[in-house]
């Protein structure tokens, strides 16, 4: 066992401690621009110096690095503590990318990823439907192929950003006749057409961050299908195995903030960090922080040199959802009565702690998207510990 | 970077493995747990003839020369197996007189301690639930002598050496077999490692001359040793739920197929398996990284002791009647999870302890 990373890869941390020294913060007249402008900016020469959009090729706008979990690693450490961004949030990033990459036709690489990197296109998830959430294979958004186009007719629902989206990477039933899960294939659709029409739905917060997506004749070339017909099931979980490894390891940041925030509170008027329920809390806290950071520590190194992770892979998103529930319900018992405001910030108020409502209710939100926390546990118990299967007819299904 | 145990430490925990299935089964166990005594001997001459009594100790003394995450890994398949016996004293005896003591003390003891022949504890804890080093009061007599009483002494009427807790942390080699040492049985709740009440009347001391200098890293490796026992106490119980899941019928089907008692499974799962890595790191900090050593210590003994024992009610629980039964076994484990959760400290002490180390 060794947690050191060695001489190469900490003369590697140096370069990066030197890069983030000089360009992050925007320093002098770039500090007044729009925090999306020099955030692009600031992606664009991260990206040229080789720490952002590794495993992009450069010909479509990435660094096009050779993999090396461990200079990933330094990136993430190091970016995290300067508080500089990562590569851009947004589905087109995280999920559509890498399965273009993995499936894709060549020509769907060059029209769509560089592009999608530098911001341009942005792409929404049409995966889930009124009908279809948990149960995913059973959705009923029907594509036929006429002439040299899909025309798509059906509903899409829990569609984040769609509304500043250009396209959108769709789960379509093209096969009606195939088994639940070999009927579904994987369409690029454009969004700015007559046949969609996009309603977005207030969410528990008030923001309107996801939508319904309706799709009536909606159309697609019939090119823009990833995989072949059928294979669109296949085709997402590429995709979706990289949701997951998107959404997990992100508790250390999560504390840092937590931590930030206890040292200002008070109760009774007294520093709360005084307070010993809230000393022990939070000591508490830290140790499944710490848990999670050692575990991936240990997939990094089952990567890196083989050996068996044993259930850990299995477990990253329900643990960061049970740890960020935790940090809630510590933050909401500190800001007292500030949870009893809305914590949009209406009117450009100063916004204080009521934002910690935003992650009281967002911690929430994560125990239900993108797989929900009792779809974890069946996914622990049925893969994990070999427990029977939740439906022997879904399995059959499924083989 | 390499955050994985080594092709050696494999191999000592698959040998330990083998050697406790096939020497110390569950029905040993079981006959043992009715029993009085606080130490099987063929256990413990089979112990010692794998090395594993002295895995820590240096090999100029007869030890293995090992380091902790080599000596946690043994105490987390003792805890798998629910081992019975004083193993964690005996560890911590030794490590002692590693740490704390001087050559002739070091060349009188480790060499009999790695061996098994003489068989070590610590007397460390004081009435009134005081672990800590700081927190001890015994006193000697004026004239070196120690008369006073000490609790909880993990394997007490077997031990020959005892390794004493004294005021401002200071420590002591007691030589158990004088006249003036009396180990009594205590009305002790896990019977695979019985305690003993020990008193002392006017027995001679010879002072460990680092020991106020190292009181608190032998703490810490106490710490470690227990949330090993933890981490493979919870992994067999998580085991043994999920086999009682997949064999047990109910409403005509395996109970392991009903959600409720799958997700209760899944449960049980996540809380235990970053145990495993949260240890391993205590036990390389300890090793490797003095600065975080304490803490992560506290950490690793506050968390899995806490998980082990809610995955020990949870896993009689999932057993149902049975669980409930002296008969059935899983109640080893719960008893145990007491044990590992309560000695030197639980985990409020110790998260106390975690937040002042963190600074904060």
């Amino acid at each position: 066992m060794d947690l050191t990373y060695g001489d190469e890869y900490e003369d590697f941390r140096s370069e990066v401690r030197v890069f983030l020294a000089s360009n992050w913060p925007p320093q002098g007249d770039e500090s007044n621009a729009p925090r999306t402008e020099h955030e692009q900016r600031f992606r664009r020469l991260a990206t040229e110096a080789g720490y952002l959009y590794r495993n992009v090729p450069r010909r479509f706008g990435g660094s096009e690095q050779p993999p090396d979990s461990l200079r990933a690693a330094v990136i993430t450490e190091e970016f995290a503590r300067a508080r500089a961004p990562k590569e851009a949030s947004g589905q087109g990033v995280s999920m559509l990318i890498p399965t273009l990459l993995e499936r894709g036709e060549e020509w769907q690489k060059e029209q769509f990823i560089a592009k999608t990197v530098s911001g341009e296109y942005r792409w929404a998830q049409g995966y889930s439907e009124p009908g279809s959430g948990s149960d995913l294979a059973s959705l009923r958004t029907r594509g036929e192929l006429v002439g040299d186009e899909w025309v798509v007719n059906g509903q899409k629902i829990w569609t984040s950003d769609a509304m500043s989206c250009q396209y959108m990477f769709t789960l379509v039933r093209t096969e009606p006749e195939a088994g639940k899960h070999a009927g579904i294939s994987y369409l690029l659709i454009p969004l700015d057409q007559p046949g969609i029409e996009i309603r977005p739905l207030k969410m528990i917060t008030g923001a309107s961050h996801f939508n319904e997506v309706f799709l009536n004749d909606a159309r697609t070339k019939a090119d823009w299908i990833v995989g072949r017909r059928g294979e669109g099931w296949n085709v997402s979980r590429t995709t979706l195995k990289h949701e997951r490894k998107a959404i997990g390891g992100q508790s250390q940041t999560l504390f840092d903030t937590l931590m930030r925030m206890v040292r200002k509170a008070t109760i009774d008027g007294r520093p709360a960090l005084e307070d010993p329920t809230v000393r022990e809390r939070m000591a508490a806290l830290e140790a499944w922080v710490w848990a999670q950071r050692y575990g991936d520590y240990f997939q990094a190194t089952c990567g890196l040199h083989g050996g068996d992770p044993g259930l850990l892979p299995l477990m990253n998103k329900l643990l960061s959802t049970e740890i960020g529930h935790e940090i809630s319900k510590i933050a909401f018992d500190l800001i007292a009565e500030a949870s009893l405001l809305e914590p949009l910030g209406k009117g450009g108020g100063r916004r204080g702690n009521e934002r910690w409502m935003n992650q009281f209710m967002g911690s929430l939100g994560a125990a239900i998207a993108g797989g929900t926390s009792n779809i974890q546990r069946n996914i622990i118990a049925e893969r994990g510990l070999g427990l029977p299967r939740e439906s022997a007819a879904d399995e059959a299904a499924h083989s | 970077m390499n955050f994985d145990l080594s092709e050696e430490q494999r191999l000592l925990e698959s040998t330990l493995d083998g050697f406790l299935e096939a020497e110390f089964p569950v029905a040993s166990v079981r006959e043992f747990y009715d029993g009085d005594a606080d130490l099987d001997p063929g256990l413990w001459k089979g112990l010692a003839e794998m090395g594993v009594l002295g895995l820590h100790l240096p090999e100029t003394y007869g030890g293995a020369g090992l380091a902790l995450l080599d000596l946690q890994c043994a105490a987390e398949r003792f805890g798998y197996h629910a081992t019975p016996g004083p193993f964690l004293g005996h560890a911590l005896a030794g490590l002692a007189i590693a740490l704390a003591g001087n050559e002739a003390q070091r060349e009188r003891w480790l060499p009999r301690l790695a061996s098994g022949e003489v068989i070590g504890s610590v007397a460390i804890a004081e009435a009134d639930n005081r672990w800590q080093p700081e927190e001890w009061n015994q006193t000697l007599n004026d004239d070196g002598t120690l008369t006073g009483s000490k609790p909880h002494v993990l394997g007490g009427r077997s031990a020959d050496l005892l390794i004493v807790g004294l005021a401002s942390g200071e420590l002591g080699i007691v030589d158990a077999t004088q006249g003036q040492v009396t180990a009594m049985a205590a009305q002790d709740l896990d019977h695979t490692r019985r305690v003993a009440t020990v008193e002392f009347t006017g027995a001679e001391v010879d002072r460990l001359p680092q020991g106020a200098a190292q009181s608190e890293r032998l703490r810490d490796a106490a710490l470690i040793l227990l949330a090993a026992d933890a981490v493979g106490g919870a992994q067999r119980c998580v085991e043994l739920s999920t086999k009682y899941a997949k064999e047990r019928e109910q409403f005509g089907r395996v109970i392991g197929s009903f959600q409720g008692l799958k997700h209760q499974l899944a449960n049980l799962a996540l809380d235990a398996e970053p145990c495993r890595p949260l240890t391993w790191y205590a036990a390389y900090a300890w090793d490797n990284v003095p600065n975080e050593a304490a803490r992560a210590a506290a950490h690793a003994k506050s968390h899995v002791t806490d998980r082990f024992l809610q995955i020990a009610r949870d896993t009689v629980e999932a057993h149902g009647g049975i669980g409930y039964t002296w008969e059935s076994e899983v109640h080893y484990w719960l008893k145990r999870a007491v044990f590992d959760r309560t000695y030197f400290g639980g985990p409020r002490a110790h998260r106390r302890r975690a937040a002042d180390l963190a600074g904060w």
